[in-house]
């Protein structure tokens, strides 16, 4: 079993060393930017204590993948860098969350203007009820004006940067709805970076899709992290192994073990990190 | 093997007891409308839509009593409607479980079953005694009050069907929480809101009660909102219960009239609601 799971997860060191040539320390020496810094992160529903004094970085320019058990708290975790929680009474934060140095947790964050910014996508796709075209110009007609020509060519870019231009170019106009599992996660996706976002957020975006599915979009994560700071919800061990740098095990609300992808997956420091991706528990 | 024989017996024994009662519950359905058709065709002419109540012994038609009917439907159903849709969604989008809400939603769910002559009594008071006389105002403040609450509940229904990832999709891209209102879940809802209004309207079109205490009855022709007005089901109530054949045939055609117009509009309603639980 652990020889397996080892096999697997010896692609993901490798395409990093391909990058980087040295392999984990390296990806320190290229310049990496703290897009977003956790710090003494605690999170409540209600009375229940679902996060315990969680710190970590995110970087620019970087995927960051969260694992852990189902209820350990990831998805809480995501939901805190774009205050979606606020949504709904009862949940709230305390810590620190700084986007860009700047702590989103202060009352006095506004909220649509940081929701612009963190770009999120569910695990469900969820299109609009409207038509493909509108889906995307719906976010961007959000905080600009444009012309009509200037959003046919922002709309033109951000399907052609998810990978779905292809097979829509012809039915624009045609209910988002329309679209297959994978094709909707890819117009959610197109969705989040046609506005002037810099983070995105992805929530186990491929866990209702099929392997092709997933693979493109691994590959649109791979493009998009040139310009993006990337975070990952997964449940798939493969899947943060192959696309991620960082990736942060979660257990209980706590965070066990944070580190480079390569070394999360072939020497954790943790016994508990050891167990979850080899299978053996959770 | 006797067990089988048993539960198959019981099977068919509970199927033939709800077949029954739903055919039973048809039947009575079937005989009204069969009952309507038979004597109210007769009295389906040109004349019926072109011609004034007449008096007793003379040919007329429900001309004002169709226009009545509208105007005050209309008007019903432009006060009830867009107050029943705030409310509705004040309770699925904002006030959800809170106090408000919850007291909210319970007197709506009383004014729903309220019996439609509290409704009109109701009215009498707080507006045709302080008018001093009857009106067509007071008739569409009553039958917006008979259409508020099926608005208000269907507006909330609809609403609540809407999944919440739709909200927060839209959210995640910095929608205020207005425009995730009114721009998404308006629209994924759309459909169902539509038919709500849609059942609302057919329920005040044949609402009698309601109108007997406020908006009355006229024999004549009248656009005057401050003056009584006639309606359909006022005028078949009158009629009917009145000695003369003619009238008593008027009646039949108007009950015809109006049994038809709201079949249809729920048969649309039914309609609106199939083509957007199919879409989605």
């Amino acid at each position: 079993m652990a020889s397996v799971t080892a096999e697997k997860t010896r692609e993901a060191p490798m395409r990093t060393d391909a990058d980087t040539q040295v392999g984990p320390a390296a990806a320190s020496q290229e310049e990496m930017v703290e897009k977003i810094s956790i710090r003494n992160l605690d999170f409540y529903y209600d009375k229940s204590h679902a996060l315990k004094s969680v710190s970590l970085p995110l970087y620019d320019k970087r995927v960051t993948a969260f694992i852990g058990p189902s209820g350990c708290g990831k998805s809480t975790l995501l939901r805190v860098l774009n205050r979606m929680y606020d949504l709904y009474p009862k949940q709230r934060a305390t810590g620190e969350v700084l986007l860009d140095g700047k702590n989103i947790l202060l009352p006095g964050q506004d909220l649509n203007l940081l929701r612009a910014q963190v770009g999120m996508v569910f695990q469900k796709p969820t299109p609009f009820p409207m038509s493909i075209y509108d889906n995307i110009a719906f976010g961007v007609r959000l905080y600009e004006r444009l012309s009509a020509a200037e959003m046919d060519e922002r709309v033109e870019a951000a399907l052609r940067r998810a990978a779905l231009w292809g097979e829509v170019k012809d039915k624009l106009k045609h209910s988002g709805l329309s679209l297959s599992g994978g094709q909707q996660q890819r117009l959610c996706i197109a969705r989040g970076i046609a506005v002037k976002s810099n983070v995105l957020l992805l929530d186990e975006p491929c866990s209702a899709l099929d392997p092709i599915s997933t693979s493109k979009i691994e590959e649109l994560m791979d493009e998009l992290k040139n310009e993006y700071c990337i975070v990952i919800v997964t449940h798939n061990m493969q899947q943060a192994a192959r696309s991620s740098d960082f990736t942060a095990f979660m257990f209980l609300g706590q965070l066990i073990e944070y580190g480079p992808t390569e070394v999360i997956f072939t020497n954790p420091k943790n016994e508990q990190t050891q167990g979850y991706i080899t299978g053996r528990f959770g | 093997m006797d067990l089988y024989r048993r539960r198959r017996a019981t099977n068919y024994a509970a199927l033939a007891v709800a077949v029954a009662a739903a055919a039973f519950g048809l039947f009575w359905l079937v005989a009204i409308l069969w009952t309507l058709l038979y004597n109210g065709i007769g009295a389906i002419n040109l004349a019926l839509f072109t011609e004034m109540t007449p008096p007793p012994g003379s040919a007329g038609g429900l001309l004002n009593a169709i226009f009545g009917s509208l105007v005050l439907t209309i008007g019903g159903t432009l006060i009830g409607t867009p107050i029943g849709m705030m409310a509705g969604t004040y309770l699925a989008e904002y006030g959800k479980t809170n106090g408000l809400a919850q007291t909210v939603r319970f007197i709506n769910d009383i004014l729903l079953s309220a019996p439609s002559i509290v409704i009109g009594l109701f009215v009498y008071i707080i507006v045709v005694a302080e008018m001093g006389h009857f009106s067509a105002w007071a008739g569409i403040v009553a039958l917006a009050i008979i259409g508020l609450p099926v608005v208000v509940r269907t507006t909330e229904d609809m609403l609540n069907l809407v999944p919440n990832g739709l909200r927060e999709a839209a959210a995640a891209l910095g929608a205020p929480m207005w425009k995730v209102i009114t721009l998404i879940s308006y629209r994924a809802a759309r459909s169902g809101i539509l038919t709500g209004i849609l059942l609302a309207v057919a329920r005040m079109s044949g609402e009698t009660a309601p109108l007997l205490f406020t908006a009355l009855n006229n024999q004549f022709w009248s656009i005057n909102m401050n003056a009584p007005m006639a309606s359909l089901p006022v005028t078949i109530f009158q009629f009917a219960l009145s000695p003369y054949e003619d009238w008593q045939q008027l009646a039949w055609g108007g009950a015809l009239l109006i049994t038809v117009t709201i079949l249809m509009l729920n048969i649309v309603a039914r309609a609106l609601a199939t083509i957007g639980s199919t879409k989605r």
